[in-house]
């Protein structure tokens, strides 16, 4: 991609785009990666995104889509400032996280999927997250919370909240 | 590869090493079923429906991706098999669902005769099924999800076969969907394939859902009227209040050139036969001077009397005669010998889209040059010279993609612009604007203005080619670049035109110097004794006549099948004065002026053979029927007659006329004639030939064009049979001149005239405008 060309990105993640696409024998091995990053930086795959990626490594957005839509992890529609995802597979499952994923829908009154009305959180339900020795957890954004009872939710929650309104005081 | 030996339920099969299981299989006749696979496209291995036992191998194999070797034992019948095909069918059928009463796919379904032979009717799903609501992606294409069972055979057909990739999958498991590249729209050459290919009713046309049930049509295999490929094709009909109706066009019958393709309007431009426009009485100009609907007999007695009249009294050179580019090979014959022995003129000409005569005259002497397009399909190497193919011979271009998927063939490709068949090509040459003419110097080496040894070396490295081209290169360019490649080995050769039977009204003689088989008219003891009192003079080409009846001593115009005032700059009121006969489907602009117009039938409702562009003869069947209408050769016969003349001396018919062939060198059918003749005599009875079965002229070509050499058990069984373009050495020839030659550059959704009367076509044409403005908006 020309230097002159607008990019949606942020400088940084441009340029890493441009070493990606180099970096595999098959110029299109670079998109589940891309699609990571590029969610990551915007916060979902926007139509913007998908037609930008589908340039940069020379395929349709058709082609985009159809691995895009194939991972549950990709979202086409903005998650809340923090995504709370928690898992229910089964050592999660067997310790209680039902009971937690519904202390979460009842105190943020949405669903699975579900964003709050101010945008703060979204909710979703998810597959294995990786840390059954601490079951039940749930990750938010990037960071996990384990060993959790119905009881830990408003805590967490709160700090949660706290975080964003100290951000927007800022 | 070299043979193997292995053995299929307890039967010795014989196939090369790393044949795929399941076609061993069906080659053997021994049938396994699939859902996925299919002839000539990518594995997929998705369905497990072929699912065999392998000898010594823990679980069962797939036969469409089972490559065989030696010593191999398989069964392919078990109860253990039959249960898991049942199995699987069962898993389809859970949100399959059961609405094949009114499926378009009902009675041609794949996923129904399967569930039948297997017997997995009964669900022991309690489930409710997963429902989504149909889709409409294009006029052409309908999408039903629920009905899907994601065998990819429509992605892979339209991004492998068409190299479109409109089609995608999305999501996955059990919520996977097809997808368009649109959005919700299609932006596609909306060819259909996916449609055909689709082994259940989940993609349905647009011109043929929810109107009939397989089983209530029959099927006539015929030849598309559209471009010069000449696909074969599969019109679905059905009996109408008015005669038969053309419900649906397909290819049913793979065994055409054309295998599994049919374009968009192979596929949906037959609607023009139904159009409320459509000519259904003789029109004769009163003395208000309007097109008034009359009979048959007064239109004959009118249009005969005159030309007779004018011819009598100021000779058949008054008389020009415009002829069709698609009609069929023997009412392009009848038109000539019309022209030449009873209108007495050697005014004759249609409208062409190439040099034919260039391309006949440098090939003469020189047979087995000229490639059949199934010689294309099989070429180790092409040189495609110019043109678009994809849009305007879409079958050549799927004919090119194929041989280099599946053949590896290496494709060059030599043009002024960017064309999408370069996404197939070894090696592609940009040549500069007007640089056609120096690419035969390029290629003999003697001109450096085009500057790509490498696209030469790669190129004459070739041991065996063929050579590509069309109306770029006329008059000596043709001769220059056949030249070049008879200089070589094993060069053959292609020459593209525009129309159905294009190739066919040249080969007929419908050219003022040319007799049928490109005999120069002015041979003076040609078709003498065929021929009596034929001028030998050259008479006028189609611009010359229209400017002479515009202005000169040209009396009278007789116009089958054409409308040559469309594409002519030329103001239809210069000929006031003038006599018109027209035949045509339309009131089209030629008609429009003229003094008598017969109601024409489209090549879909009359029999006869045409001539692809390359040389490759079908036959047509007569599919539908629209009341009121005659095909061509029955108007000539007519009009010959009502200008008293013996119809005899023009269509050999009856038992006592010399010329009648009744089927004594016809081959595997040596004897019968006899025999028939026995009987009839036997019986009192006289053997006659309607004068108006064209089928009854097809002899005296075959006797009159040398190249017509014609393996009738192989026409009339619906076989493509091979021509070359003549093979009349001739050296003193007269040009036709440049200006005469106007190729159409008809594309994907565009017919010349006849495709301004398909609706079908106009919706597609429209829909693709739509999609294409809606990507630049964003």
């Amino acid at each position: 991609m020309t230097a002159e060309t607008m990019s949606i990105f942020s400088p940084k993640v441009a340029a890493r785009f441009d070493a990606l696409v180099e970096k595999y024998p098959v110029r299109r091995s670079a998109l589940v990666p891309m699609l990571l990053y590029a969610q990551d930086e915007i916060g979902y795959l926007s139509d913007a995104v998908i037609a930008e990626v589908a340039q940069r490594i020379g395929i349709t957005e058709l082609d985009v889509r159809n691995v895009a839509t194939y991972y549950s992890m990709l979202r086409f529609k903005p998650a809340g400032k923090y995504n709370v995802q928690v898992c229910t597979n089964i050592s999660c499952m067997l310790r209680g996280a039902y009971d937690v994923f519904e202390k979460f829908q009842e105190e943020l009154g949405i669903g699975h999927k579900g964003v709050t009305s101010d945008g703060v959180f979204s909710l979703e339900e998810v597959e294995c997250i990786g840390a059954c020795c601490w079951a039940p957890a749930i990750q938010v954004n990037y960071d996990f919370h384990d060993d959790l009872t119905p009881e830990s939710v408003s805590g967490i929650l709160a700090q949660y909240r706290q975080k964003s309104e100290g951000q927007n005081n800022a | 590869m070299a043979d193997v030996t292995f053995t299929v339920d307890g039967k010795k099969l014989t196939a090369p090493a790393g044949t795929l299981l399941i076609e061993a299989c069906r080659k053997a006749g021994i049938e396994i079923p699939a859902f996925c696979y299919y002839p000539g496209l990518s594995l997929q291995a998705a369905c497990r429906m072929c699912v065999v036992r392998q000898e010594k191998v823990p679980k069962l194999q797939t036969a469409c991706t089972t490559t065989v070797a030696e010593g191999q034992v398989f069964t392919t019948d078990s109860p253990e098999i039959a249960q898991a095909r049942k199995a699987t069918i069962e898993l389809l059928l859970g949100n399959h669902p059961l609405d094949c009463p009114v499926c378009d796919a009902g009675g041609e379904c794949e996923l129904q005769d399967m569930t039948f032979k297997y017997g997995a009717g009964e669900s022991l799903m309690v489930d409710a099924k997963r429902h989504r609501e149909e889709q409409q992606w294009s006029p052409a294409v309908f999408y039903d999800r629920p009905r899907c069972i994601l065998c990819y055979r429509c992605t892979r057909v339209c991004g492998e076969g068409m190299d479109v990739w409109a089609l995608g999958v999305q999501n996955r498991g059990v919520t996977s969907v097809i997808s368009p590249d649109g959005g919700d729209q299609l932006d596609c050459e909306q060819c259909g394939m996916c449609i055909d290919i689709c082994p259940v009713g989940a993609l349905t046309s647009g011109s043929y859902r929810y109107k009939t049930r397989p089983w209530e049509m029959n099927h006539v295999s015929t030849v598309c009227t559209h471009c010069a490929d000449g696909c074969k094709v599969t019109l679905g009909i059905r009996q109408s209040t008015n005669g038969a109706e053309i419900i649906r066009a397909d290819n049913r019958d793979k065994s055409g050139i054309n295998g599994d393709f049919l374009c968009a309007k192979g596929r949906f431009g037959f609607d023009f036969v139904e159009n409320p426009e459509r000519l259904t009485a003789p029109l004769v100009r009163n003395h208000e001077g309007k097109l008034e609907p009359t009979t048959w007999e007064h239109a004959f007695r009118v249009a005969g009397a005159k030309l007779k009249e004018i011819r009598d009294t100021r000779g058949g050179a008054a008389i020009g005669v415009i002829g069709s580019n698609r009609t069929t090979n023997e009412e392009n014959y009848l038109l000539q010998k019309f022209a030449r022995t009873v209108l007495r003129t050697s005014n004759i000409d249609h409208e062409r889209t190439t040099d034919y005569v260039s391309f006949a005259r440098a090939m003469a002497g020189h047979p087995g040059k000229s490639a059949s397009l199934r010689d294309i399909s099989a070429a180790p190497a092409i040189l495609l010279i110019g043109g678009d193919p994809t849009a305007e011979h879409p079958l050549l271009a799927w004919t090119i993609r194929t041989n280099v998927r599946l053949n590896r063939a290496r494709l060059y490709v030599a043009n002024e612009t960017q064309i999408k068949l370069e996404r197939q090509a070894k090696a592609a040459l940009r040549l500069p604007a007007g640089g056609y003419a120096s690419l035969t110097k390029f290629l003999s080496r003697t001109d450096s203005k085009i500057n790509d040894p490498a696209f030469r070396d790669a190129l004459l490295a070739e041991e065996n080619l063929v050579v590509i081209f069309g109306a770029e290169f006329r008059g000596s360019g043709v001769d220059e670049l056949v030249n070049w490649g008879l200089s070589r080995p094993n060069v053959r050769f292609a020459y593209l035109g525009d129309y159905s039977n294009s190739r066919g009204a040249a080969d007929m003689g419908l050219l003022p110097d040319r007799l049928p088989g490109y005999v120069p008219v002015s041979t003076h003891d040609a078709f003498a004794d065929e021929y009596p009192g034929m001028p030998h003079t050259i008479g006028l080409n189609q611009p010359q006549m229209l400017s002479s009846a515009a202005g000169g001593s040209l009396q009278a115009l007789l116009i089958i099948g054409a409308n040559p005032l469309e594409i002519d700059t030329f103001d239809p009121a210069s000929l006031k004065g003038k006599f018109v006969v027209v035949t045509d489907m339309f009131l089209t602009q030629t008609a429009a002026v003229a003094d008598v117009v017969f109601p024409a039938a489209s090549l879909y409702e009359k029999t006869g053979t045409v001539t692809n562009t390359y040389g490759d003869i079908q036959l047509v069947r007569k599919a539908a029927d629209t009341p009121g209408i005659k095909p061509d050769f029955e108007i000539l016969v007519k009009l010959a007659a009502s200008m008293d003349t013996n119809v005899k001396s023009l269509v050999p018919f009856g038992k006592t006329g010399v010329k009648v062939d009744l089927g004594q060198s016809r081959g595997a059918q040596m004897g019968e004639a006899d025999r028939h003749a026995i009987w009839l005599t036997a019986q009192g009875l006289e053997p006659r030939v309607s004068p108006f079965d064209p089928l009854a002229i097809l002899d005296e070509i075959e006797r009159l064009v040398p190249s017509y050499k014609l393996d009738r058990v192989n026409l009339f069984g619906g076989n493509d049979i091979h021509t070359e373009p003549g093979f009349v050495p001739v050296s003193a020839l007269t040009s036709s001149g440049p200006d005469v030659v106007r190729p159409s550059h008809n594309g994907l959704f565009t017919s010349g005239t006849l495709g301004r009367y398909s609706k079908g076509i106009a919706d597609l044409q429209r829909h693709q405008a739509e999609v294409k403005q809606e990507a630049v908006a964003g």
